[in-house]
């Protein structure tokens, strides 16, 4: 009775969203904790902030960084070179190309990275010699491997040949996540397989393989830190040898890890950028993002506040 | 219609064709032959190799024996000197560009508006100018009546306007024989009726030569020329759809005809 009675006098109804008080009083607990963090970090003398802050620009750890830089885009190239070959050769459908791309996978994932840094910088020892020609015939060319074999080699080798083996499982399954159906849809247009893997296939697969790269290459960056075992300065390296003088452990390597913060920060928001590319045709019906509706929930809680 | 898709339609002759897999015969010994500009359905209970057939006349399945024709040339071998070679994969896709398909599950590419899933075809395999391709594109669009989605996805379409888009990829290529594997069985039933109304107008207007697995007696009994009714991996008959479709021919079409009309 008194449903109707409501609904006849006032038709149109004002909605009232739900209130969530404790949302408030979660931001302010994690405020309060940030700042007490914060005073902690910056107060406490020990820290040596003005050390941090005197070497970060210090051209010896600015050179150290570029090489951190370029080794991991390097590393990256290769390794993704390596892994879509490696891939394709794992979902191929000779027999032949399946095993040989699972054996490179199992050894160049079943043995640590330092291990074949020093590995390949060491190659030298084990075939002092390369040369290039047919087997036991003279060969055509033939150099000191020590010549041929310099530490940046070795650490792009070693690195980039060990993160092709880890990009090849991850483009397998993009690949493998991409329906059957695509690649008959491609096939009756009158695609040759390659133009089907490159257009069809691998541009849906990215949507799989972006997150896990995006994971890989911030592996990668630090891992690039291995290489100071084959003394090329890197980021890390350059950081060790100027606190080996000075002994200002903590901060030196406080300064390293304000780089290696801001390269990462920089490396998440691209890979963002990336996600969003590649996410056409998905995202685009569900309206959100997974970004945009990041801002969309902040936008909503702003204007309740 | 006719302008556009302004095609040659072909015939198929499809001879004793037979499909195994892992010791299991799909296909027994499967003939049959479709005129040019003609439509032939092809119906039969889930599991009859129906699918299965329609993948082998563009070779996305080989065969194991028998001729496959469209026109006057052999689906995946080549005739030299009394012997069939198997065609390489540049010539089998030179023959499968002759030859449309449609899915059931549509297969538009979700990562391309409408407009490039009707283009890709054409300019990447045929390699035709970008122009030309994209002015034919937006009038097959016009056509199926999809002209305002061209710069939409697929994902933003409901499946009735999905599979007219993907009708429309097909004939972007100006097939010669459109394949449809089940077009609406991946429908809602209010959508089904706009996908057979296109398949009923390429039929009509535009006089292309199609094989359609269905399980629309309706849509087969008014459209098709003729209609194959296939059991267990073999034709059990062919002909007219009135002749095909009538209970009185054998109880298996009788208890077919059954259990579609409910």
């Amino acid at each position: 009775m008194s449903i109707t009675e409501r609904t006849t006098t006032s038709p149109v109804a004002e909605f009232v969203p739900r209130r969530h008080p404790w949302r408030i009083v979660g931001i302010v607990v994690v405020l309060l904790a940030a700042l007490a963090l914060a005073a902690v970090v910056v107060l406490n003398p020990r820290f040596q902030w003005n050390v941090v802050f005197h070497y970060l620009f210090d051209p010896r750890i600015l050179s150290g960084l570029w090489m951190t830089i370029f080794l991991t885009f390097i590393a990256m190239v290769v390794g993704l070179v390596i892994g879509v070959v490696i891939a394709v050769m794992r979902v191929s459908a000779s027999r032949t190309l399946r095993w040989s791309s699972g054996f490179y996978i199992w050894f160049f994932r079943g043995t640590p990275v330092l291990v074949q840094l020093v590995f390949w910088y060491n190659l030298g020892y084990l075939f002092p010699d390369i040369s290039i020609g047919i087997p036991f015939a003279d060969p055509w060319f033939t150099a000191r491997t020590n010549d041929l074999i310099t530490p940046l080699l070795a650490a792009i080798l070693g690195l980039g040949l060990n993160e092709g083996a880890y990009l090849a499982e991850i483009i397998r399954a993009g690949i493998l996540s991409v329906s059957s159906g695509q690649r008959e849809a491609a096939t009756s247009i009158g695609m040759t397989r390659a133009q089907s893997f490159r257009r069809i296939v691998l541009p849906q697969a990215m949507r799989v393989i972006i997150p896990p790269t995006g994971n890989e290459t911030i592996g990668m960056l630090k891992s690039t830190s291995l290489v100071s075992v084959i003394a090329l300065s890197d980021l890390m390296y350059s950081a060790q040898s100027i606190y080996s003088r000075t002994f200002e452990v903590i901060p030196l390597l406080l300064t390293a890890s304000v780089w290696y913060l801001v390269l990462t920060s920089i490396l998440s928001f691209g890979q963002s950028k990336i996600e969003d590319h590649f996410g056409r045709g998905v995202t685009a019906e569900a309206g959100l993002s997974g970004r945009n509706g990041m801002l969309h929930m902040l936008r909503r809680t702003g204007r309740k506040a | 219609m006719s302008a556009i898709i302004a095609t040659t339609s072909t015939s198929v002759t499809v001879e004793d064709v037979r499909k195994s897999y892992h010791h299991h015969e799909v296909l027994k010994g499967v003939s049959f032959t479709v005129p040019a500009n003609t439509v032939t359905s092809i119906l039969g209970p889930s599991g009859s190799g129906k699918s299965t057939l329609l993948r082998c006349i563009n070779r996305l399945i080989p065969i194991d024996g028998g001729t496959i024709r469209v026109g006057d040339q052999l689906i995946g071998y080549e005739n030299r000197g009394g012997r069939y070679h198997e065609l390489s994969d540049r010539d089998l896709c030179r023959q499968r560009q002759r030859i449309g398909m449609v899915f059931q599950n549509f297969n538009l590419f979700p990562h391309m508006t409408v407009l490039a899933n009707l283009v890709e075809g054409p300019q990447v395999v045929q390699r035709r100018p970008r122009r030309e391709t994209e002015t034919e594109a937006r009038e097959l669009l016009a056509l199926v009546g999809l002209a305002e989605k061209a710069d939409q996805y697929p994902g933003q379409l409901s499946g009735g306007q999905q599979q007219r888009v993907a009708i429309a990829r097909a004939l972007a290529m100006k097939p010669e024989l459109i394949l449809f594997d089940e077009p609406t069985s991946a429908l809602d039933p209010e959508l089904v009726g706009e996908v057979l109304d296109v398949m009923r107008r390429l039929a009509d207007e535009a006089r292309t030569t199609m094989i359609v697995v269905t399980h629309e007696i309706g849509f087969a009994r008014e459209v098709s020329d003729q209609v194959v009714f296939m059991a267990d991996g073999v034709v059990e008959a062919a002909g007219a759809p009135t002749v095909v479709l009538d209970p009185d021919h054998s109880p298996r079409i009788r208890s077919f005809l059954a259990r579609g009309l409910h």
